[in-house]
């Protein structure tokens, strides 16, 4: 794909980028940068695309290490973004509460 | 290489995807169903990546390394204690600088010297940008999990440092542009892991959030850029997103925390962030026993709790709900007062309390409950500081001036549970401490409210 292709994409995606978060509650912040940095863990699909490329035993190495960071990134972030976001359910922990009261 | 057709249209989808995932993400009901669709969108142009008819010459090992990288990825997020999350999304988001880095790396090794002068520039950026991202998110994460300190490190003539070595690392990039060799490659990458490291040092405590936010927005930019060496559209519209949306969302942290986002960047680099002072001053203070305590809370009308990081730090969140029980239980109206950033990073706090099942409705936010501390009889703040403190209204010359607080001194009597009378992570002292209708509870927040429960009971 040429730069210019490239280039209108990228502005783009930059104005997507900012409509998108324009309006959150406080309380959302931490899991939405959380869920923002598991995206950027798909840097997965460029480790891997280097290492099928790499040639030397140096470029296997780096870009094995890249994929390995990647995959950390994109699992880890997705797994700790849930994690927060399970807390956030209705919870329905007054019912024990008040049976405890009524014993 | 051309990409097939479909893979492109996949592509595509996957973006979409991320998209409706950052979208779903901004609202607390979809919130869960964004990170699913993300998580989604990721596994589908993963898997589908190795059927596009890519060269994969090293297989074995990018499976092997995929399948590691996973599996610690997963443990550490499903073990991670709640009260140390921030500092995992920091070395997550650090890794995920480091990949895109080594994708650089990588790709200018392979390119052997041959390539357009746009492939050297955006090969460039990925390589300064990552690694500025890798170090500077360690740092973050080496003062968050308190391994180092977490007041601002100044280093003698630590200004002058940091700009030497960011002019150098743009010399030494625009040298590596023109003449691309590897050395200078490998000089990039010492110089650029430098200056991330210098540019968080000097950053106190209360701006650690807002930089991981930062330079999760710079990771965003790095992947982004490794997808124009890649001449993936994926990884550009992936990393163009998340640097955009993660610009935005740090200046509204930066907002929510009163401190305005250039203080926190030009500060970074004066040292001058949040500092002030460790000093422990010994004006009087009245001090309470826990059944003082208690018999203030029993017979109060209304309550309201104010939880900070040092409840947190003492894992006192169930303690503090025991308590909560036991004052509805006898008719007293309990609320919790939430500020926008309680813990250590903005909604942090909500997190920790519904781990330990306060119900959702019983959380006030800040602009909600903020009236209400006029009509209050009590109010218990527990490991909290900052956030309550108000000279943040008045002194002009206080680092924290101008952020919005909790209006606690309106209220009939405040509780202080606190370690000591150090000053909070801002390092002001708190005039509310010596307040004549302040009543302070010294030690661990966790001893001291299970002191207050069993008074309470025994009244």
């Amino acid at each position: 794909m040429d730069g210019v292709a490239l280039l209108t994409i990228f502005i783009l995606s930059v104005f997507v980028g900012f409509e998108v978060v324009s309006k959150v509650s406080t309380v959302l912040h931490t899991p939405l940068m959380s869920g923002a940095n598991a995206i950027h863990g798909i840097v997965l699909l460029g480790g891997i695309i280097v290492t099928g490329v790499a040639e030397t035993p140096l470029e296997v190495i780096l870009g094995a290490l890249a994929v390995l960071l990647g995959a950390i990134n994109l699992v880890g972030g997705f797994v700790v973004t849930d994690r927060m976001l399970e807390m956030f359910k209705p919870k329905k922990a007054p019912v024990p509460t008040d049976q405890e009261g009524a014993a | 290489m051309n990409t097939p057709t479909w893979a492109q249209l996949t592509n595509l989808a996957v973006a979409v995807l991320f998209i409706l995932s950052l979208k779903a993400l901004s609202s607390p009901k979809s919130a869960r169903l964004g990170t699913l669709i993300g998580a989604v969108g990721a596994l589908i142009a993963t898997v589908l990546l190795f059927f596009t008819g890519i060269e994969l010459d090293n297989l074995i090992i990018i499976v092997v390394m995929i399948v590691i990288g996973s599996a610690i990825g997963l443990v550490s997020a499903r073990r991670v204690k709640m009260t140390q999350m921030p500092q995992l999304v920091a070395l997550f988001n650090g890794v995920g600088g480091g990949a895109a880095g080594l994708v650089a790396v990588v790709e200018f090794l392979h390119a052997d010297g041959s390539g357009s002068f746009l492939f050297w520039l955006f090969t460039v950026v990925t390589v300064i940008i990552g690694s500025v991202a890798f170090s500077g998110s360690i740092v973050t994460y080496l003062k968050l999990q308190e391994i180092m300190t977490t007041r601002p490190v100044v280093i003698p003539a630590g200004k002058w440092v940091t700009m030497l070595v960011a002019a150098g690392t743009v010399g030494v990039a625009v040298w590596a542009i023109a003449t691309p060799e590897f050395w200078l490659i490998l000089l990039l990458l010492a110089l650029s892991l430098a200056f991330g490291v210098l540019f968080v040092l000097p950053v106190g405590g209360a701006d650690v959030p807002i930089v991981i936010s930062l330079l999760n927005a710079c990771t965003g930019l790095a992947v982004a850029a490794s997808g124009y060496v890649l001449n993936n559209v994926l990884l550009l519209i992936a990393g163009t997103l998340v640097g955009a949306s993660g610009t935005v969302l740090t200046s509204m942290m930066a907002k929510a925390m009163g401190r305005p986002l250039t203080a926190t960047l030009f500060g970074a680099f004066s040292g001058t962030t949040a500092g002030g002072t460790t000093e422990i001053t010994d004006r009087p203070v009245r001090s309470g026993s826990p059944s003082d305590i208690a018999i203030m809370l029993g017979y109060a009308g209304k309550v309201i709790l104010v939880p900070g990081y040092g409840l947190a730090v003492a894992q006192a969140q169930s303690t503090l709900r025991e308590l909560a029980d036991l004052l509805a239980a006898r008719g007293i109206d309990v609320d919790y007062a939430i500020h926008p950033v309680a813990g250590r990073m903005p909604g942090h706090m909500n997190v920790l309390l519904a781990e330990a099942s306060v119900p959702y409705e019983q959380l006030k936010e800040m602009d909600e409950i903020n009236p209400e501390f006029s009509s209050t009889d009590v109010v218990l703040v527990v490991g909290a500081n900052d956030v309550v403190n108000p000279a943040a209204r008045t002194d002009k010359s206080a680092p924290i001036y101008g952020m919005p607080i909790l209006d606690v001194d309106t209220a009939g009597q405040v509780v202080f549970l606190k370690r000591s009378m150090r000053p909070g992570f801002a390092g002001i002292e708190n005039e509310l401490l010596f307040d004549p209708k302040t009543t302070m509870l010294f030690g661990d927040a966790k001893e001291s409210l299970t002191k207050v429960v069993s008074s309470l009971k025994a009244l």
